[in-house]
């Protein structure tokens, strides 16, 4: 029982180690990769999403090749945390917020790092100035605006991959 | 005018695959899994270290054996993988290349007349190689029923008075196939009962899977009668580093030294401070890669046997090595086709010995997606020539 068991969390930790960068791989793929039934992979993944040790499968998108504008800004964030609560009640009034895309609790000089993406700097302006600075626990933010994104989720988003190997080798 | 060229050379063919490269690389858009190199650049961090030695002025020659600190760390290398013991100052060679380590052990050890055994399907240079040296090259076919690994009959079969050396090519390029502790220990018997000497090309045994890597070295009385050749191209994706190691007893490695001096003086020396990196560093990015590796390698052998190619399960290196005899066709005409129709080039068995003909060497040194478009082609060709 105990062996079944530790084999079961042995197979959820290859699979999310295959779709953490591939989340299109198929239930039949990861179970011909990892040697298993595909109905294996099929129940770990199923408990796994139950579990919320998977949260979702969002797309990699480099917006900068689309036309769409799209601007993203890092904001670091003081606040006073509350009695009985620390930090998790404002992180929650701030995540809540559709413009946000991340929120992390920090170590070091400043309290949370909050990421918005807006449809332009006029958006994420207003949003900062308007809702994230007049909250009452908030005692300063500080704006950092993205120029340009390098690498995302461990994917690099410059410069094209090309596989410069000769295409026949002993 | 004289002829300009020896009789040895003349007597050498080219190799099988460079006749395969060339129609290969005249068809426009094809797509291959034919590259016996890693898909993976070298880990940054490798590569890093070697840019910053050019910026210190790293940029001469190093001792003819190689750096000190290079040295030091394969020996601790091989004794924390391999359970190997050397001494860095008399039994390592640094070298350009497992290639190169290859030569220079047979030139250091063979006499004209001195026999080889050579189990193929191999490496293409074992044979050429031999004859180089003077030595004549005698060759065991190796047999699909065996999962192409080296028996103790076979090797008995072929020895004669002249038999000097037993190369042992595992885990093997072309067949991916590996030897175990037991297998290996039928073969120590026989070597060390006959008297003879072993070049062990070890140099993808980080990619073994189920089992780790055993080197016929590690054998009671087998390291002074081995030379145990490695590298970084396979494991650590070093291939155009251009770097290798031999390792072995003093007496041995020290004439090898000699051929290596007067030769090559000393394997280039960005190559072999970043190599100091990999092997002080790396072990993460063997991990990371042999997964890679083990993921691609269950895919395609279940996808090839479910197309209807029979492929034994490899347990070693990056290649599969599926027969193809049920499709009616020899190697080349089925590489040969499958380049034509579905511009899909892989590499013929019998590029690595004789006995690889009815087999395709096909690597998985590439990503999923291209093995699933690679797959997709194969499973269209054969279904044609099954019907």
């Amino acid at each position: 029982m105990e062996g079944k068991k530790m084999e079961r969390e042995q197979l959820k930790e290859a699979i999310l180690k295959r779709i953490d960068k591939n989340a299109k791989l198929t239930a039949k793929e990861l179970s011909l990769m990892l040697g298993c039934e595909e109905e294996e992979v099929a129940t770990a993944v199923a408990e796994m999403e139950a579990d919320s040790v998977i949260c979702g499968y969002p797309t990699l998108i480099d917006w900068d090749k689309t036309n769409r504008e799209r601007v993203t800004a890092l904001i670091e964030v003081k606040v006073t945390p509350q009695r009985g609560q620390g930090f998790d009640r404002i992180a929650e009034r701030i995540y809540k917020f559709d413009e946000v895309e991340s929120v992390y609790l920090m170590s070091g000089g400043f309290d949370l790092t909050v990421i918005i993406d807006g449809k332009s700097m006029r958006e994420v302006a207003n949003f900062v100035s308007g809702k994230l600075a007049p909250m009452e626990a908030i005692l300063s933010t500080a704006t950092h605006f993205v120029l340009k994104k390098y690498k995302e989720h461990g994917i690099t988003l410059v410069g094209e991959v090309e596989d410069e190997r000769m295409l026949i080798t002993p | 005018m004289k002829n300009p060229l020896s009789k040895t050379i003349t007597q050498i063919e080219p190799s099988g695959i460079r006749k395969f490269f060339d129609i290969v690389s005249e068809m426009k858009d094809a797509i291959s899994l034919g590259v016996g190199e890693p898909d993976f650049e070298t880990p940054w961090h490798i590569r890093e270290e070697g840019i910053y030695s050019l910026e210190k002025g790293k940029t001469h020659y190093t001792s003819n054996a190689g750096l000190k600190e290079l040295k030091e760390e394969i020996c601790s290398y091989l004794k924390r993988r391999f359970c190997l013991d050397y001494t860095p100052a008399k039994e390592v060679l640094v070298t350009v290349g497992g290639s190169e380590a290859i030569d220079i052990a047979l030139r250091a050890m063979l006499d004209p007349g001195d026999e080889v055994l050579v189990p193929q399907p191999s490496y293409v240079s074992y044979v050429p190689c031999v004859m180089l040296a003077g030595g004549k090259p005698v060759i065991i076919e190796l047999k699909e029923e065996d999962d192409f690994k080296l028996t103790k009959q076979e090797v008995l079969a072929a020895i004669t008075e002249k038999t000097k050396v037993l190369i042992m090519p595992f885990p093997n390029n072309p067949t991916g196939s590996i030897m175990t502790r037991e297998e290996l220990a039928e073969i120590v018997k026989v070597v060390q009962e006959k008297d003879l000497f072993v070049i062990s090309d070890e140099i993808y045994s980080e990619l073994t899977y189920g089992s780790r890597h055993v080197s016929i070295a590690e054998f009671p009385g087998m390291k002074e009668r081995t030379i145990v050749i490695n590298g970084f191209s396979k494991s650590y994706a070093m291939t155009g580093w251009r770097l290798g190691y031999a390792v072995g007893p003093e007496e041995i490695i020290e004439h090898m030294v000699k051929i290596h001096q007067f030769a090559i003086m000393c394997a280039p020396t960005t190559s072999q401070y970043a190599a100091v990196e990999a092997l002080r560093n790396g072990d993460g990015d063997l991990e990371m890669m042999h997964d890679a590796y083990d993921g691609r390698r269950r895919f395609l052998v279940k996808s090839l046997r479910e197309i209807g190619l029979p492929c034994f399960e490899p347990f070693g290196a990056f290649y599969v090595f599926p027969c193809i005899r049920k499709t009616g066709m020899t190697s080349e005409q089925f590489a040969n086709e499958l380049l034509a129709q579905e511009k899909l080039a892989v590499v013929p068995g019998t590029a690595f010995g004789s006995c690889g003909e009815g087999f395709l060497r096909i690597s998985y040194a590439y990503s999923i997606e291209n093995l699933k478009i690679a797959l997709e082609r194969i499973e269209r060709f054969v279904k044609n020539y099954t019907k």
